[in-house]
């Protein structure tokens, strides 16, 4: 199977503290990957610096195989990588249409933004995501959003890009059961269309459903890799993950 | 029925501020009238409006664009003198003063490149920062110039006169420019990406440097433009007068400041309003020339255009607060 992504040692320090050590860990083509540990594992700073938005101080960083060099966020959403965000990375006063298309915007020569074009893709899109209050379109600010339509944006912005690996960063919080389950829904899709993805949740229960392999994170190390075959039950891998972070 | 509402909300969500301040001109320009209908019907109280208002215009809106992008600029009115007087330096000493322009507007680039550039890299507050250069170049064009302007009579009789600042049936050449400007802008703002990436910036620069977009690249740029716009403001004031004067671009500072506000573009970043900005600029024009034309002493000038600035800001409220 292709790798699409892999992490091969990285290390990442802020200060004095090093976030991550020596973490590896790797993607490859049409699975759920299920990444979990406790607050402060180093979650974030691993999913932060796999989409670019940290560049590692050490360790290399390798797309379909090849190592990259100065790795960013651009590079990685080139590379169809798309992070639903844990905070959604939207802005709120900017309509939705502009939302789903921050940073790719779909362009004419010299910058000028297909508007017309982008309002219809948009309006596909969140209908697509299931919106159906009339009083939403495409130019509705994102402000006037519920937190699971906004979830609903965010994710809008990873269908549309087709990206072949999406990062979802505990995109079950706060969430209704109902819009859970849309976020269980929409992981599958990406699964059947052989792209994979890659889950980060503190809810044990949500992560087990979904995932086809578990990665224990604790203090900034990879302590555990597991498939979902070797435990037959959540309560399996919380044992696991308590023995493998109170070993640690 | 829903489907009209929904529509008619976003478009109030986004024209609403320009629509205010289009108001606020209105409403102005009907209490003029009514209260001084002679001095209104004069064509020179607007002809001297139509002078002022293409500087203040070349200003304003640039300014539009960094305020969106979550940044403010106080060093553009010594920006303004600094390109003034390459410009006027230049055409004294016989270079063409078609070459002097294009030099002129690439030293307001290049000046606000580095305020950009040093606010973003060492994280400096942006008003601390560019009220230090504000100083700092009005300081050393004092310097250089011995604190003495310089005159360009010369500049008449070259082709970029006339068609910069000439007369055209009656209208000053620089009322087009600024128009041509000002419609630019408009596209520049809502409809490329350069406006788009510089509102999401001032939205949320987090967000924004998550979606890979350029956050420092985006704000150095955006000082950038307003030091053009300074730099084409202190040119075309330059050759109207003739004159470069060291002092000059000062008077301006806080008029155009004002002109962003009344405008309608919100201090805290990720919204702006370019056609709000224009009325604005006309309604402190306005104000700075109307109070004399109609007969008032100029002590009540800084009083109305204080009183213009609160009574803006109030009702621009009524457009909410910011939604995060």
């Amino acid at each position: 199977m292709e790798n699409i992504i892999e992490l091969d040692n990285v290390t990442k320090r802020f200060g004095g503290i090093t976030a991550l050590n020596k973490a590896s860990l790797k993607v490859t083509r049409g699975e759920v990957v299920g990444l979990i540990g406790d607050n402060g594992a180093g979650k974030s700073t691993l999913i932060k610096t796999l989409v670019g938005v940290y560049s590692p101080d050490e360790g290399d960083i390798l797309i379909r195989g090849k190592k990259v060099n100065a790795w960013n966020a651009l590079k990685a959403r080139e590379s169809g990588i798309e992070t639903v965000f844990q905070d959604r990375a939207l802005t709120p006063q900017q309509s939705i249409v502009k939302n789903i298309f921050m940073g790719k915007e779909l362009r004419y020569p010299f910058g000028f933004i297909k508007e017309k074009e982008q309002i219809f893709e948009a309006n596909r899109l969140i209908r697509e995501i299931g919106f159906t209050s009339k009083l939403i379109n495409a130019e509705s600010p994102v402000g006037n959003l519920s937190g699971g339509e906004r979830q609903g944006v965010a994710i809008a912005r990873a269908i549309y890009n087709k990206a072949e690996l999406i990062v979802l960063d505990e995109p079950t919080n706060n969430l209704s059961l109902n819009e859970t389950q849309k976020v269980f829904d929409f992981v599958l899709n990406v699964k059947k269309s052989n792209r994979s993805v890659l889950f980060i949740g503190h809810n044990i229960y949500h992560v087990y459903d979904i995932s086809d392999r578990f990665v224990i994170l604790d203090r900034g190390e990879v302590v555990h890799q597991l498939n979902k075959n070797d435990i037959s039950t959540p309560e399996e891998l919380m044992k696991i993950m308590r023995d493998t972070i109170g070993a640690h | 029925m829903s489907n009209n509402n929904s529509y008619l909300s976003n478009y109030f969500h986004r024209n609403g501020r320009a629509l205010g301040s289009i108001g606020y001109f209105v409403l102005l320009m009907v209490i003029f009238l009514v209260g001084a209908p002679e001095a209104w019907i004069r064509p020179n109280l607007h002809q001297s409006v139509f002078v002022m208002m293409p500087t203040l215009i070349f200003l304003t809106i640039p300014l539009v664009f960094l305020v969106a992008s979550g940044e403010i600029d106080l060093s553009f009115a010594s920006t303004y003198a600094v390109a003034a007087y390459v410009f006027a330096l230049l055409v004294k000493n016989g270079v063409d003063p078609a070459i002097c322009l294009v030099l002129g507007i690439f030293t307001g680039a290049a000046i606000g490149a580095l305020v950009g550039t040093l606010i973003v890299v060492f994280r400096l507050s942006s008003l601390v920062a560019s009220l230090g250069v504000l100083f700092l170049l009005r300081g050393v064009i004092l310097l250089l110039s011995n604190s003495r302007s310089i005159t360009i009579m010369e500049i008449d009789s070259h082709w970029i006169y006339p068609l910069l600042v000439g007369n055209f049936y009656g209208f000053p050449m620089q009322i087009f420019w600024a128009a041509i400007f000002v419609i630019f802008c408009y596209y520049f703002f809502n409809k490329h990406v350069f406006g788009i990436h510089i509102q999401h910036v001032g939205d949320n620069s987090v967000s924004a440097e998550q979606m890979g977009i350029n956050v420092n690249a985006v704000k150095i740029k955006a000082f950038m433009f307003v030091g053009i716009g300074s730099a084409i403001g202190g040119i075309f004031t330059t050759m109207i007068t003739y004159t470069f004067f060291p002092t000059q671009g000062f008077g301006y500072l806080l008029l155009a400041l004002a002109a962003v506000f009344v405008g309608g573009t919100p201090y805290w970043g990720g919204l702006g309003t370019i056609i709000g900005a224009v009325f604005g600029v006309g309604i402190i024009a306005y104000m700075e020339i109307g109070i004399i034309a109609i007969g008032w002493s100029g002590e009540w000038r800084q009083f109305f255009n204080g009183l213009i600035i609160l009574l803006a800001l109030l009702g621009h409220r009524l457009h909410g607060e910011r939604v995060r």
